[in-house]
């Protein structure tokens, strides 16, 4: 078997596997540390007992869908108080709730989100803490 | 025993079948877990929320304090272009307000002075019917609300409204004048209120926050001598229950069908 112009077949297979090999040989080395949400807040420092209103495994997998509910319960079944596991009553609310505790917006809830590659639209309309003051 | 490997095979599908159910009514289940989300104590309710407007009692000052608490209580930016504009509470004169009994001799008052209108939480509300996410939607008290979540802006909503009630976010709200400070940063007036985006519908929801929070609507409370009066027309004894046995009111537009709930004292 003949195989017609094999240096220059050979020569592109090369430089093909180089570029499309390259993510990986480039990010070599560099794995980016796991995100360390910060809690050192005003709010959280005055608690007795530093807890959210679930507790923190089943808020760090679950509060997107914590979130969804809280909305829902709000909006559509004019529900807006919370028992926390905890038993304090919450009002459910993003912006009034969460972020009041967690004020520390970029070093908590961003620096897991920048870390997974999400960024929520819920602030295009919901206020941040630095929007509040 | 003849069938036994039929009936045999017929155990097997059953239980296999059965199987599948435990791992889909977990997925289905997952993370359902607002038990015990419940109203606030001191939230204001009612079987059917509905406002009388006093016309005579207001002045032009009045109406512009009114639409302002409002504009301020939802971080409602100010448009100078009227196409633009996004209306909760406003002004409209006697011929857009009472279309079709424009009689050739009215009290001056009447013909001159604007009314104020806003959505009239209608009791058969054409925005709900044509509103194809169920972002519109009626509360069990009357409320016709919006979930913005849900909102495509399509604008089907502001086709059937008949009273003009809905408006469009033809810009970020955040980015217009009357909400940014003297450094140009965005800094809506109430804090605890989400703005909204480009994109989506929005109108007067009669406060359902504030009333969560056994507040009154913040137009209600910015009129100071009762020009406004809110309540349940299911209670006999509510001030806007005694207010309609005791004046003749006219509502916006009533051969359409929709029941509005904001009665005119005229
Ligand atoms: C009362 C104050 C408070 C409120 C309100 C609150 N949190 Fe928390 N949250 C905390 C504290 C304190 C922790 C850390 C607990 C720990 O370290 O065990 C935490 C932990 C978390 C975690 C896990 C962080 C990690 O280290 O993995 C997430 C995610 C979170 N909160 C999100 C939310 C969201 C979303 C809301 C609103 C629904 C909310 N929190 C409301 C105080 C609060
Ligand atoms: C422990 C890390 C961590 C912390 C802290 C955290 N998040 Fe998240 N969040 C995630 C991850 C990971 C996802 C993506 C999950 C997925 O895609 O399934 C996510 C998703 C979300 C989503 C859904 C986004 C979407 O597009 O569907 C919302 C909303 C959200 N987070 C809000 C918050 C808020 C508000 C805070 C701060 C109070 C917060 N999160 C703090 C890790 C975190
Ligand atoms: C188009 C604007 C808009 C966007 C985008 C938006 N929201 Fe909302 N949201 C609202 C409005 C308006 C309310 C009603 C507030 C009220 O009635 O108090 C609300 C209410 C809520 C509530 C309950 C009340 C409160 O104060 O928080 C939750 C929880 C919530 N939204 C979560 C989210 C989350 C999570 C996201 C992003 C995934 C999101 N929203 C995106 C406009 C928006």
């Amino acid at each position: 078997m003949k195989i017609y112009d094999l240096g220059k077949v050979t020569v592109g297979l090369v430089i093909f596997f180089l570029v499309f090999t390259f993510p990986l040989y480039y990010n070599m080395g560099k794995a980016t540390p796991p995100p360390e949400p910060n809690i050192q807040t005003e709010a959280i420092a005055a608690m007795s007992e530093p807890v959210c209103v679930e507790n923190t495994e089943y808020m760090r997998a679950n509060h997107m869908k914590l979130l969804n509910e809280w909305r829902t319960s709000v909006v559509r079944n004019s529900n807006r108080a919370y028992p926390a596991f905890t038993g304090v009553r919450y009002e459910m609310s993003l912006s009034n709730t969460c972020m009041e505790c967690h004020s520390n917006k970029e070093k908590f809830c961003d620096s897991c989100h920048n870390y997974a590659g999400v960024s929520p639209y819920c602030w295009e309309c919901h206020l941040q803490p630095k929007e509040m003051k | 025993m003849d069938s036994t490997r039929r009936s045999f095979l017929k155990i097997l599908g059953v239980t296999a079948a059965g199987l599948t159910v435990r791992p889909s009514v977990e997925a289905l289940a997952m993370g359902v877990k607002p038990k015990g989300a419940a109203p606030f104590d001191n939230a204001l309710t009612a079987k059917r929320w509905a406002m009388a407007v006093d016309v005579g009692k207001f002045t032009g000052e009045t109406r512009k304090a009114a639409i302002e608490a409002c504009n301020k209580a939802h971080n409602i930016p100010h448009y100078e272009n009227h196409l633009h504009e996004i209306k909760w509470i406003w002004e409209e004169g006697y011929k857009h307000t009472f279309p079709g009994q424009e009689n050739e001799h009215l009290p001056a008052e009447i013909a001159r002075e604007p009314f104020l209108v806003l959505c009239n939480q209608c009791v058969n509300p054409p925005c709900v019917r044509v509103c194809p996410t169920q972002a519109t939607f009626q509360r069990p008290d009357g409320i016709v609300m919006m979930d913005y979540h849900r909102c495509i802006g399509c604008r089907f909503c502001m086709a059937g409204c008949p009273y003009g009630s809905r408006s469009f976010n033809w810009f970020d709200p955040r980015q217009q004048a009357s909400l940014k400070d003297a450094e140009g940063n965005f800094s809506p007036p109430n804090p605890e209120f989400p703005s909204r985006t480009k994109g989506v519908v929005e109108k007067c929801n009669f406060c359902a926050e504030r009333l969560a929070k056994g507040q009154m609507p913040a137009c209600v409370e910015a009129c100071k001598n009762n020009e406004l009066i809110f309540g349940d027309l299911d209670d006999h004894e509510s001030e806007v229950s005694k207010a309609l046995r005791k004046h003749f009111t006219i509502r916006r537009k009533p051969e359409l069908g929709t029941q509005p709930q904001i009665y005119y004292i005229i």
